[in-house]
């Protein structure tokens, strides 16, 4: 596909000349400093193309009176001089095929102008930015900045000087063809042919489909049918996409012998999902039963699991993982991942959810990563960008307060980052008379497809998202994501729910109809699509790309026939677009057709169980590590400011701005806190409504450098840290016995290398894998310990880059992301220092576990001590601190985690403007395990002297006291005697601040 | 006598009518949210309200420019009654009621020419354009309403915490009569200001560059008002950013937050010229 050309009306939308261009300094700004690009003045203009389908007249008139913007823009009709203005400039456009929403925003806004009517028809205007540059820059110099800073060349084409406007067109005839594909070819012939399509088979899988399709039963019936043999390409890439890694997460149900080399002995897991995260979760799920706990409704299936908050009000959410989209195009990346995760909510049950809150976790490399970038890498500080102005656009324009996250650097995501996007929402347990949560569905309910059209994009996203990166992936897997196109869905979704419309509902999203309608197909065992039937953005799909197209912001809705005339009424007002597109049946089969033409005739249970199961090899030996001999700091005020300024432990306050945490109108606890934001917080809490004070605490814990030392400890020390960042902010744990036993829900999301071992690929394969099954072990020994169910999950395996003989792999890496209830947000505990002369108290006990460590990688050691979670212990303390904020005895509470007490101080510190003034004599623990040891399971509090007697009885023996809030902006630590830190607040402040810049 | 009637409208990317719905019943008026459709279609009815708001959001995206598209619809829709959308805005402005706008609802008010409304003939006079950062930023301003405002609809001299949430926010005023004219009438509404109401053109204090640390601009009727700031971002005291420290300082603080109090001294005056209508 190129550039066409072709004879439109062209506007070109020239900055007046006094007018201060934000965008253009900031180019100017980010040229010379991630390029090293001299570009001068820089000045933006934007330019629609109007395909002939107006008149001329019309489209002169509509420049004037509505595009120039109250004469910010000049609107030049026609040719335009830019050699007039600039000495060099790029023109960006949409590659064909990409969606270009602002033109069909420009669209709409053109039919309005005429008092047409919105039909819904094929795109017809576009849009091109134009990057004007005072300064004369060679080629290669207009290439780098646009190709690197102005767009990427998977989304847009550019044009250098060029005069001549050009528009897209997507130039491909049709093609509807089905090709059928004979299986009966050698083994070796197979492999490379799952490898050609994108399939991602293993040559089991494909001897498993040759056997299906070998069955002489089946052959009479296709024959019958008048299909071919052989399956067809549609079959192929349904099977593939229903069987990749992302759908039916093969090695988390992979049958893994386990060997124990330090302790030489064996075990065999079946399945890690089943054993143990669906097994714990089930057990907790028999223990509330029993004790007459009635929030756990649903776990492990549906888009995601479902809570009751309070009456007739449910809770459900889905955090998600968006890795390889965003390594190829950060911003499309992560925007499809926030929409896509709104989706799932919304898509829950029988639909509508009402979102309420946004988080997100971010894995990057340094953005001073220095090493060469191989082909098709991006530069970490460039994906760093474009994956915070995905969640920013994601979330600000769809009004979802983005209300947490946090942002993790190893240089090992420099390959690949990992984006984890979350939604929650909130929706009625009851409407019109049913429960919500449940599907229901019945053969002879219509499939209509709801929102966007489908074109190209995002083919083969299911199957290519679990395999390793590299730049030959096909441009066809990157989507375009319109926060737009889904809102007006949403509100059109709510409204019809609201009417009894709708029966059921489900999201498209990896896979497209191909995954939403077979796996809906299962609840009536069967269903018949009729592809023709599907609107596409343009033409030139074959059946099967229809199917499985991952075009975003569409719906997969099942009606009652009746009430399609209804529906179709509602859309035409709400400006979706829905189709008519097939029906369930009880048929046990998915049937596809296209011009009443068979396409894929398959066998359901044979989709969804046929896929053979894998068998898996681990192999454990802990890792060779020391602690380092000694570090011997002379200075600890400079290692302090060091560390306040580390990319993992400085303030995130360029980004968090970015994100409309505020949205809604109820938030209570924000990612930074105090009129300036410079109090980091832990959890971030939400009320329910604006007249209630029940609230919810969000919170993630992820520490992926500890599983250098022990895969374990480190998904177990995230699963303390999601925990007690609910606590400090005066959440309480699930207490079985109490009548009042609080709702908590865990998202569990699996990041890890590619775990399968490979004598020549993947030669340590047996010891990630066992690094995996550690990381559940812990997942299920937490769970059961705080009784904190798992509701949904989700993994990502072969986070790997590969170039050449060259392959980047990410630490394995664990998510858990928590929710649980606030009985009273009028009762919640900042993090921040609220008035001089309050005592500063450690709850909790510190170890020598610096293993790990902030403090450490500031000296490039990793250590052996890793922390440990110590569950009995850390329950007993978490039960005392509700107790604790219930009875307001707390004025402020940190949970200390990366950089330990002496960093933990500093915020809470800055929060609240105030110093500290810290004194402890800790026995047994050096001076370095005192200020810089990141034990779990502690909080730094700070308690008015009034409190003082109460607070102390009831954290006796947990507690250590520590010092004074003062009022002197100042912070001093003495360990043993000694002052060790003896710093003026502004210094420290300025190192935290300085750390991370936008 | 009826009370205060608020509509709330929704739609197209608009997506803070929830918490201005809450604001107007939270201050003792009744509010309905209503889809822009169902204005448009006759299905409600502006006139049935004293109150018309146009809350924040994304409309259509922001593309070609925040509040751009939307205006452009409203300009030139032509509602079922036969009436243009416009002339029923330009009308219900003749009848004495109120128009509010914010954040992008302020931009359409902006863009269709309604705000600040100097020229005989209603068209586009200022602009909310690129905050000077180049970003989108959420911060909490705190922001004063000049003592010289015309508009009943704010307390004059009042000192308020509110957040801004935007990416174009900037007022660009292109000509020095219009700059003028919005002075000597006594137009801006709302000035980005210190913790102590001195008022400053310093980032963050203003966090996008606005001409005269503008914030809020209201219409010579002062019946048109509208501000880039958020108060139904601010019902409760528990929204501020510094309540924690606030609670400590005064344990009795009460719940409202200064969003509550800015709608509640609206509704109050609504209802006084409700009140004025009905006696005469």
């Amino acid at each position: 596909m190129s550039l066409v050309d072709v004879d439109p009306f062209v506007v070109t939308l020239m900055p007046a000349q006094d007018y201060f261009q934000a965008e253009g300094v900031r180019i100017e700004e980010k040229a010379q400093k991630f390029l090293g690009i001299k570009t001068g003045r820089v000045t933006v203009a934007k330019r629609l193309i109007f395909q002939n389908l107006w008149e001329l007249k019309q489209v002169e008139h509509f420049a004037r009176e509505v595009l120039s913007e109250g004469g910010i823009y000049q609107a030049c009709i026609g040719g335009c001089d830019l050699k007039a203005r600039y000495h060099t400039w790029v023109v960006v456009g949409k590659r064909p095929g990409v969606t270009d929403d602002e033109g069909a925003t420009a669209q709409k806004a053109f039919n309005d102008f005429l008092g047409n009517e919105h039909a819904a028809v094929e795109q017809g205007v576009f849009t091109q930015t134009i990057y004007g540059f005072e300064n004369a820059l060679d080629e290669a110099a207009l290439k780098k900045l646009a190709c690197e800073l102005l767009g990427n060349p998977m989304v847009h084409d550019f044009a250098y000087n060029a005069k001549q406007t050009q528009a897209p067109l997507c130039a491909e005839l049709p093609s509807e063809k089905v090709g059928v594909v004979s299986l009966e070819i050698s083994d070796e012939a197979l492999q490379t042919l799952s490898k050609e399509r994108h399939w991602v088979f293993s040559l089991e899988e494909m001897k498993a489909i040759q056997a299906h399709f070998r069955e002489g039963a089946l052959r009479s019936m296709r024959d019958a049918l008048g299909m071919p043999e052989g399956p067809t390409d549609c079959e192929l890439e349904i099977l593939a996409q229903t069987w990749s890694e992302h759908c039916k997460h093969k090695e988390f149900n992979a049958l893994i012998r386990y060997y124990d080399k330090d302790t030489d002995t064996h075990r065999e897991i079946n399945s890690l999902f089943k054993t143990k995260i669906a097994g714990s979760t089930a057990l907790i799920q028999e223990r509330l039963k029993e004790n007459g706990h009635d929030w756990l409704l649903k776990v492990f299936s549906d888009n995601a699991g479902v809570v009751r908050v309070a009456e007739n009000l449910l809770f459900t959410w889905k955090v998600e993982t968006h890795n390889t989209p965003s390594a190829l195009d950060p911003y499309g990346g992560a925007i499809t991942g926030v929409l896509g995760c709104n989706r799932d909510a919304v898509g829950t049950g029988v639909g509508g959810a009402r979102p309420l809150f946004n988080t997100n976790v971010l894995c990057f490399a340094e953005p001073t990563y220095d090493k060469p970038l191989l082909q098709g890498q991006l530069h970490p500080a460039r994906i760093l960008e474009g994956v915070v102005e995905g969640i920013m656009d994601g979330g600000n324009k769809m009004g979802i307060p983005t209300v947490n996250g946090s942002i993790v650097f190893d240089e090992r995501f420099c390959g690949k980052p990992l984006v984890f996007c979350g939604t929650g929402a909130l929706m009625p347990e009851y409407l019109n008379d049913q429960n919500t949560w449940e599907k229901r569905l019945d053969p002879g309910d219509w499939i209509i497809m709801a929102g966007g059209r489908v074109g190209k994009d995002g083919i083969h996203g299911a199957t290519l998202s679990s395999v390793e990166a590299d730049a030959e992936l096909p441009l066809g897997m990157v989507q375009i994501g319109s926060p737009a196109t889904q809102k007006f869905l949403f509100d059109f979704m709510e409204e019809a729910l609201r009417m009894g419309l709708i029966k059921t509902s489900t999201d498209n999203g990896a896979g497209g109809l191909s995954s939403s309608i077979g796996e809906l197909a299962e609840l009536t065992n069967g269903a018949e699509v009729h592809l023709e039937r599907v609107p596409l953005k343009y033409l030139g799909l074959s059946p099967w790309e229809v199917f499985l197209s991952e075009s975003q912001e569409r719906m997969t809705i099942a009606i009652e026939p009746k009430n399609w005339k209804a529906l179709k009424h509602l859309a035409d007002e709400f400006e979706v677009e829905v189709s008519h597109i097939g029906a369930f049946t009880d048929t046990g089969y998915l049937d596809i057709q296209h011009k009443s033409k068979r396409v894929a005739y398959l066998d359901l249970e044979f989709l969804h169980d046929g896929v053979p199961q894998k068998k898996l090899c681990a192999e454990w030996a802990k890792p060779n590590v020391q602690e380092p001999k000694s570090i011997v700091v002379s200075d600890y005020n400079s290692v302090l400011l060091k560390l306040l300024g580390a990319y993992n432990i400085c303030s995130k306050e360029d980004v968090i701005r970015r994100y409309d945490h505020e949205v809604k109108g109820r938030s209570v606890v924000k990612p930074l806190m105090g009129m300036n934001g410079e109090a980091p917080q832990d959890a971030a809490v939400i009320r329910l409504s604006h007249e209630g004070y029940e609230g919810l605490a969000v919170s993630n814990g992820i520490l992926p450098r500890y599983g250098d030392i022990d895969a374990y400890a480190m998904s177990a020390g995230a699963f303390d840290e999601a925990v007690r960042q609910i606590i400090a902010v005066g959440g309480a744990l699930p207490d079985l016995l109490q009548e009042d036993c609080p709702f908590w829900t865990v998202n569990d999301n699996f990041c890890v290398p590619d775990s399968v071992y490979d004598e020549q690929g993947n030669p340590d394969g047996k010891y990630k894998l066992a690094q995996l099954v550690r990381m559940c072990d812990a997942l299920y020994d937490m769970a059961l310990a705080y009784n904190i169910p798992m509701t949904s999950g989700k993994d990502s395996m072969k986070n790997d880059f590969r170039a050449g003989d060259v392959k980047i792999s990410v630490p394995p890496t664990v998510l858990y992301s928590m929710v649980s209830k606030v009985k009273d947000v009028r009762k919640i505990t900042t993090s921040e220092f609220k008035a001089p002369g309050d005592l500063i108290y450690l709850l909790g006990e510190t170890y020598d576990e610096l293993g790990g460590s902030e403090f450490y990688k500031l000296f490039d050691e990793l250590g052996a001590n890793v922390p440990q979670v110590r569950p009995e212990r850390a329950i007993a303390l978490y039960k005392r601190m509700a107790q604790a904020h219930d009875k307001r005895l707390i004025t402020s509470c940190h949970d200390l985690s990366d950089g330990g007490l002496a960093v933990g101080l500093c915020e809470s510190a800055f929060g609240g403007g105030l110093g500290a003034s810290i004194k402890w004599n800790a026995s047994g623990l050096s001076p370095q395990a005192v200020l810089f040891s990141e034990s779990h399971s502690r909080f730094l509090v700070s308690v008015n002297p009034k409190r003082k007697e109460a607070f102390e009885r009831l954290m006796e023996g947990r507690f250590t006291f520590l010092g004074e809030v003062i009022k002197e902006h100042r912070l001093s630590i003495t360990v043993k005697n000694e002052k060790l830190i003896d710093l003026e607040l502004a210094k420290l402040l300025e190192a935290w601040k300085g750390g991370l810049v936008l | 006598m009826r009370g205060v009637r608020a509509l709330v409208l929704t739609g197209f990317g608009i997506n803070c009518e929830e918490e201005m719905a809450a604001a107007y019943r939270l201050a003792g008026a009744e509010a309905d949210i209503v889809h822009l459709k169902d204005v448009f279609s006759g299905k409600a009815c502006l006139f049935d309200y004293d109150i018309l708001n146009f809350p924040g959001g994304f409309s259509f995206g922001d593309d070609l420019g925040a509040g751009r598209v939307l205006a452009n619809r409203l300009k030139y829709k032509q509602c079922a009654t036969g009436e243009s959308f416009f002339e029923q805005l330009q009308r219900y402005i003749a009848e004495g009621k109120i128009i509010i706008g914010i954040c992008n609802g302020f931009q359409a008010l902006v863009t269709l020419g309604l705000l600040p409304g100097l020229a005989p003939e209603i068209q586009q006079e200022v602009a909310l354009v690129s905050n000077d950062s180049g970003k989108f930023e959420d911060r909490w301003c705190h922001c004063v309403v000049p003592k010289y405002c015309t508009s009943p609809l704010l307390p004059k001299g009042a000192l308020f915490d509110f957040p801004v949430r935007h990416g174009e926010g900037k007022l660009w005023v292109p000509h020095e009569e219009t700059r003028e004219l919005i002075i000597r009438k006594g137009l801006i509404a709302l000035q980005y200001c210190t913790q102590e109401g001195g008022i400053t053109e310093e980032y963050p204090h203003n966090p996008n560059g606005a001409w005269m640390s503008c914030a809020a601009l209201t219409d010579p009727t002062g019946q048109v008002l509208g501000m880039m700031p958020h108060p139904e971002a601010y019902l409760s005291f528990y929204n501020h950013p510094q309540w924690p420290q606030r609670l400590r300082e005064e344990p009795t603080a009460k719940d409202e937050g200064e969003g509550l109090s800015l709608f509640k001294h609206i509704v109050e005056h609504v209802r006084a010229t409700l009140h004025t209508a009905v006696i005469t």
